[in-house]
């Protein structure tokens, strides 16, 4: 099922949360609401699921329009961070629950309800746990239940707030494999929130990257990391070093030095330098370079970190250097950005 | 700071960081024993100097059992109806935010702090034939003073607090989230509250419900203005037990005091059970 949401607004007690959101889901797409916790990713899922109500705007299911219909009406399967399961009943229960509300004929038999929850068990990988309570089982447990009782009822969207968010590190690595594969094998279109990149960047076909109520940017883990449209998503996604710069007839410059980046279409005038840390190129000699003595060296897992201090200002700058590399013994480092890019001073 | 460390073999209890279980078991002992189980034995060691034979003609005395009828009775009734608009009390209290509620959620109380004897002595001004509330009653043929649903009232009045202050901390704690969940599910309001929020309220509600019954049967102040004490009719048991005590007939009087020890005894342990029950199921 699409989902179509069309300039949203959200406001709480007259405090915006979202500011005119629009945003296109297709069908079967998995797909990640990143951003810092404030930035509106758990409103827009909430007004998707229908658990609030848009002060402006509309949210469509394919063609229909879902912001007039109640909850109940939505048939949206929503999981909860902190699972949100009925602790008086048994897994089986729990699963079957929305099946079991329904009235008349669309209410299966109560054999047809054991069968599939028996059948949703085991595809998140619980058979035989029917007869247990939530209480006695582990929190990466109780996420497949709440799961499977969320795709008991065919939602036509599937929406999960932080699902991973209160579990160790290792579990949450294990679901998230294995999320991806419940996705590739049922299909339905998945709308997830974390604020962890690297769990964005992994398991969604695009991330959706919020701040401050609004979207920044929408594209594949490829497009966000490397190509950001702006600072906060450079400075988001991934590690990001800046430089306050100059541009002048198309070159970029550090104080009174050219750096030897040409930017062409960059309009003159103070603008701030971004890119990666461990995106760059050392060089020798330092004819159109950033060159700075060296602050500080750290040791970061596989690589080595570097920390600049550039120029007359003592701009600090930090980059990223192989752990053997001869570079980390000197002094004083030159080097220049492979892949970067310009923004407006702020 | 050193540990001891632990001893070989069985163990009572497993050693916890909170020193002084010792200590603290031991005063607790020491003090339920002088406030509770010293009175309560010499009850039953009174009673017991009656002799078994004289014993059961009290204790199956039509007036006696009478009694114990409608001290049970009315206790179980009016904790019944307290159950009902007590959590609907809470609920109130809980959901909404209206202007006042601090002063009903204080009001609530009243009947903790309130001597029973004026709860008695108003209640019965009010519902008497010619009370305010009395006389719009009596046309209708429903007489609530002087009869044993004037005890009900009472003790109605006597048990609120009990079930509104439990229920009302495990009401604040429902996750909202739980509720939310429901209605993604496709629940409506009404199996929200039937199936999700009472069964997990329960606990908290059995539990009020014994609470209230136990004051029940045990309240006298309240009672004995309002009941009219008719014997047979609208005698409680506590009442019977103050008539034989003027009358100086202490192994009577003890001897009613151990059925109703006995009995309250009983029915507060099946409750006790029934939650340990669902505790451990439920977690």
């Amino acid at each position: 099922m699409e989902v179509r949401v069309a300039n949203v607004r959200k406001e709480f007690d007259r405090f915006p949360a979202l500011h005119d959101v629009s945003l296109d889901i297709k069908s079967g797409e998995l797909i990640a609401l990143l951003g810092p916790s404030g930035s509106g990713k758990t409103t827009l899922l909430r007004l998707i699921a229908g658990l609030e109500r848009p002060t402006r705007g509309k949210i469509f299911f394919g063609d229909d329009d879902a912001s007039q219909k109640s909850i109940q009406e939505r048939n949206v399967g929503f999981v909860f961070q902190h699972y949100a399961l009925f602790r008086h009943m048994t897994v089986a229960d729990n699963i079957g629950f929305g099946l079991k509300v329904r009235h008349g004929p669309s209410r299966p038999p109560a054999a047809e309800i054991r069968r599939r929850a028996s059948e949703l068990l085991d595809l998140v990988q619980l058979s035989g746990l029917e007869k247990r309570y939530p209480a006695q089982l582990s929190g990466g447990q109780r996420q497949r239940v709440a799961l499977a009782r969320a795709m008991a009822i065919e939602p036509k969207v599937l929406l999960l707030d932080e699902p991973f968010g209160a579990l160790d590190a290792q579990v949450r690595r294990e679901l998230r494999r294995w999320l991806r594969e419940i996705h590739d094998r049922t299909g339905h279109t998945t709308v997830f929130v974390t604020h962890d990149q690297e769990e964005a960047l992994e398991l969604a076909d695009r991330v959706v990257v919020m701040s401050q109520g609004r979207i920044e940017q929408v594209g594949s883990a490829d497009e966000i990391y490397d190509t950001p449209n702006s600072p906060f998503v450079y400075s988001f996604i991934g590690e990001s070093s800046t430089l306050p710069v100059k541009v002048e007839d198309g070159q970029v410059w550090i104080a009174d030095r050219p750096i030897g980046l040409s930017a062409p279409h960059a309009p003159s005038g103070e603008a701030v330098l971004y890119f990666r840390p461990h995106d760059v190129e050392l060089l020798d000699g330092c004819s159109g370079c950033i060159a700075g003595t060296v602050a500080a060296s750290r040791r970061v897992a596989g690589t080595r970190r570097v920390e600049l201090e550039i120029g007359g200002e003592r701009q600090r700058v930090e980059i990223e250097l192989p752990v053997d590399h001869p570079a980390a013994q000197k002094s004083r480092v030159a080097f220049r950005p492979r892949r970067w890019k310009l923004f407006p001073a702020a | 700071m050193t540990i001891a460390p632990a001893k070989a073999g069985w163990r009572f209890r497993q050693p916890s960081v909170i020193p002084g279980f010792g200590l603290t078991l031991g005063f607790s002992l020491a003090y339920l024993t002088l406030i509770i189980l010293i009175p309560l034995s010499g009850l039953i060691w009174r009673s017991a100097a009656l002799g078994w034979t004289d014993f059961w003609a009290i204790a199956t005395d039509r007036r006696t059992l009478n009694a114990l009828e409608i001290s049970f009775g009315a206790a179980f009734i009016a904790a019944a109806v307290n159950v009902v608009f007590g959590t609907l009390v809470a609920w109130v209290l809980v959901r909404y935010r209206f202007p006042g509620r601090r002063i009903v959620d204080a009001m609530v109380d009243l009947p903790f702090a309130l001597p029973t004897a004026v709860a008695g002595i108003a209640l019965t001004t009010l519902y008497a034939p010619n009370g305010w509330i009395g006389h719009l009653l009596a046309p209708l043929g429903i007489k609530v003073a002087y009869t044993p649903l004037g005890i009900v009232v009472a003790l109605v009045f006597i048990g609120l607090p009990f079930v509104v202050r439990t229920v009302q901390p495990i009401m604040e704690e429902i996750d909202k989230e739980v509720e939310e969940a429901a209605a993604t599910l496709g629940a409506n309001r009404f199996q929200i509250i039937t199936r999700i929020l009472f069964p997990g309220l329960a606990p908290a509600i059995v539990t009020g419900f014994s609470l209230a019954f136990a004051r029940g049967v045990g309240e006298y102040g309240s009672v004995i203005f309002i009941a009219g004490n008719l014997p047979y009719k609208s005698e409680i048991a506590p009442l019977l037990i103050v008539i034989r005590l003027e009358e100086y007939n202490y192994p009577a009087a003890t001897a009613i005091a151990a059925i109703m020890l006995l009995l309250s005894f009983l029915m507060l342990l099946v409750i006790n059970l029934a939650q340990s029950w669902s505790r451990k199921r439920y977690g």
